[in-house]
């Protein structure tokens, strides 16, 4: 266990975010998750008794007959942004008293760092850069993460849950949500930020960095395990797997929602579900190439002239 | 003629030397009153021309003088007078959008200040930063505080997101705001990124240089990517060319990066950042704290006239 190198890692300047953000987010999703529980509960109460819905207070927060349903931004709602505007100055000030921004030696193109990482809110775009070609992971990704997060309010018909925090009526968006943010992103930030090395090689937290490291692993293409040798069949081989992925994909995505999201696939139109299929099944295509390359070293699966996937 | 000697002037009018006298006379009385009037006056200052002329409503503590101090006020009336009791619950908020655009205000200030001190060019870009380090005074805490605050920026961007993701606030009326949204978070992103650069060090030198050479690989309109070379593109013509102002990272990157950083971005990103609050406020306000929707009622508006039963 190199606990100097961990400490180097996990100390240098602009990690620092990422060591904060790891606790920040475990923290929100706890206080969310606690709100969620408790409107959960309300909510199954009223479910079963139709008589108490119509006459209880729909939310966790007590409130009583008299009281005022508004108040006044002067004061309660300023003295909040008032105070969280100088708690976040001193938390600033603190910070840039104590720790100095990063200055590394003058820019010289001769000299390549290694590793050479991108800023860290894009290291997940770099990790990705392993298990796809770089006009997937830099351009195609990134481009259909912009367009998915802005897709979501067309494409989730579940009126349930709007203002208020929720797990049980909204299982599948939050779920497929926390999937997105916390596993592809947020995890794959981590893995770039303290397990690759130089080389962008895996390095366990606590394993030295070693600079001369080789490992010898032979990646293979799939095309390659069926023993197919011509680009002609390389090509119709790989569009075959792929489109075959997105045909049972989508297939497996409708028999899910006919059965346990009925009322929210008979909402959706043709449009928005064919949407959600193939985000879905893009987002979940990020994951099953990594297990393919880590566990059985397979490079591509569609190899033509022009690009590979 | 004898009368030119009487003091009293010619013509029976007062002379020079009586008028003074006499305006001392009246100075005595005047003076000591106006004073006392102004003493009076400033025991309360809200009753001064300059006061009201800028505060416009009194200050005593009734309900329409709150009303009055955030809708009379440029800076606060975008918030509305009143809100509802658990709309301010921080447990439900977070916080994160206020505290990112009060991060947006500070890094646009220390950014100004830095701004002072920083010229785009090859030669002098690292050695200005290493004098803010250490000649400029504050220089340091000055450099220190854009970085963090720009870190801290990002991660308020993610949970705000986060946090109106889990509430679903981008529900119906939300959804157009939702997509602002999701536009400035890609533009805080971007400020930050065009922003590495700007030290001229082998950190952002050569994190700049991994994040545009995926640019190569554009389909269509990299060198490197699908169809690129099909459709002539060259290291010298391609979009990475568009973005770097060369086919290396060197002195037209830096100033496009610098531009982009100072001016073009942060000018985007404010006009998004007006439609964005304004829309807050048209869609209704925040989302909630909504009362709990039950499953019986999913499909069924709960205002309007089909609530109502027509």
């Amino acid at each position: 266990m190199d606990w100097r190198q961990l400490w180097e890692i996990c100390s240098a300047p602009d990690n620092v975010p990422i060591v904060g953000l790891i606790p920040l987010l475990a923290f929100y999703i706890y206080l969310a998750w606690r709100q969620a529980h408790a409107n959960d509960q309300l909510i199954e109460q009223l479910e079963g008794d139709a008589a108490l819905a119509k006459t209880h207070h729909r939310k966790t927060w007590p409130f009583k007959p008299g009281w005022q349903k508004e108040v006044h931004v002067w004061p309660f709602l300023l003295r909040i942004e008032f105070l969280a505007a100088i708690i976040v100055t001193i938390i600033l000030m603190v910070w840039s008293i104590t720790l100095n921004a990063p200055l590394e030696e003058p820019a010289n193109p001769n000299l390549t760092m290694n590793p050479a990482k991108a800023p860290w809110y894009f290291l997940g775009l770099q990790e990705m850069l392993v298990y796809f070609d770089p006009w997937i992971a830099g351009v195609v990704m990134p481009t259909m993460i912009i367009i998915g997060l802005m897709v979501i309010p067309y494409i989730d018909t579940n009126p349930l849950g709007s203002g208020y925090y929720t797990w049980k009526q909204r299982k599948f968006s939050i779920g497929t949500f926390l999937f997105g943010f916390i596993i592809l992103w947020i995890a794959m930030i981590i893995i770039g930020t303290f397990i690759r090395g130089p080389g962008w090689q895996w390095f366990w937290p606590g394993q030295t960095w070693d600079h001369n490291r080789l490992i010898y692993e032979v990646n293979r293409d799939l095309p390659d395990i069926f023993g197919i040798t011509s680009n002609m069949a390389k090509a119709l081989f790989g569009a075959v797997v792929v489109g075959g992925y997105y045909l049972l994909g989508g297939f497996l995505v409708y028999s899910l929602f006919r059965r346990y999201m009925g009322k929210d696939f008979k909402r959706m139109s043709l449009l928005q579900f064919g949407i959600t299929q193939f985000l879905l099944l893009s987002m979940v295509a990020l994951p099953l190439k990594m297990a393919l390359r880590l566990l059985w070293h397979i490079k591509y699966v569609w190899i033509t002239p022009w690009f590979n996937v | 003629m004898a009368d030119e000697n009487i003091p009293n002037g010619k013509n029976g009018k007062v002379g020079l030397v009586d008028r003074v006298k006499e305006d001392i006379q009246a100075l005595k009385v005047d003076i000591p009153a106006k004073a006392k009037e102004q003493i009076e006056g400033l025991k309360d200052p809200t009753k001064t021309q300059v006061y009201t002329s800028i505060f416009r409503h009194k200050h005593d503590d009734t309900p329409r003088n709150r009303a009055l101090g955030v809708l009379s006020n440029v800076f606060l009336h975008l918030h509305p007078a009143k809100i509802n009791r658990d709309a301010v619950r921080y447990s439900y908020t977070w916080g994160m959008g206020g505290i990112t655009f009060f991060l947006f205000i500070i890094l646009t200030y220390t950014g100004v200040l830095l701004m002072f001190y920083y010229h785009p060019s090859k030669v002098q870009a690292f050695r200005d930063v290493l004098y803010l380090e250490h000649d400029v005074p504050f220089g340091k805490i000055l450099r220190n505080m854009h970085r963090w605050a720009a870190h801290l920026m990002v991660i308020g961007v993610w949970l705000h997101m986060f946090r109106v993701f889990l509430t679903g606030s981008y529900k119906k009326p939300r959804e157009f705001n939702w997509n602002i949204g999701v536009l400035l978070l890609v533009f805080t992103l971007l400020l930050s990124f065009t922003g590495y650069l700007l030290p001229d060090d082998q950190l952002g030198f050569w994190a700049v240089t991994v994040g545009t050479n995926m640019a190569r690989a554009t389909p269509l309109l990299g060198h490197e990517g699908p169809f690129g070379s099909m459709l002539g593109m060259t290291p010298y013509n391609d979009v990475r060319f568009g973005l770097l102002g060369g086919s290396i990272v060197d002195a037209n990157a830096l100033l496009r990066s610098y531009i982009w950083h100072c001016i073009g971005i942060p000018i985007v990103a404010s006009i998004l950042m007006i439609v964005h609050f304004w829309r807050v406020r048209k869609d209704g306000g925040i989302s909630g704290p909504a009362p709990v929707m039950l499953e019986a009622e999913a499909d069924k508006p709960r205002r309007g006239p089909k609530a109502a039963g027509e």
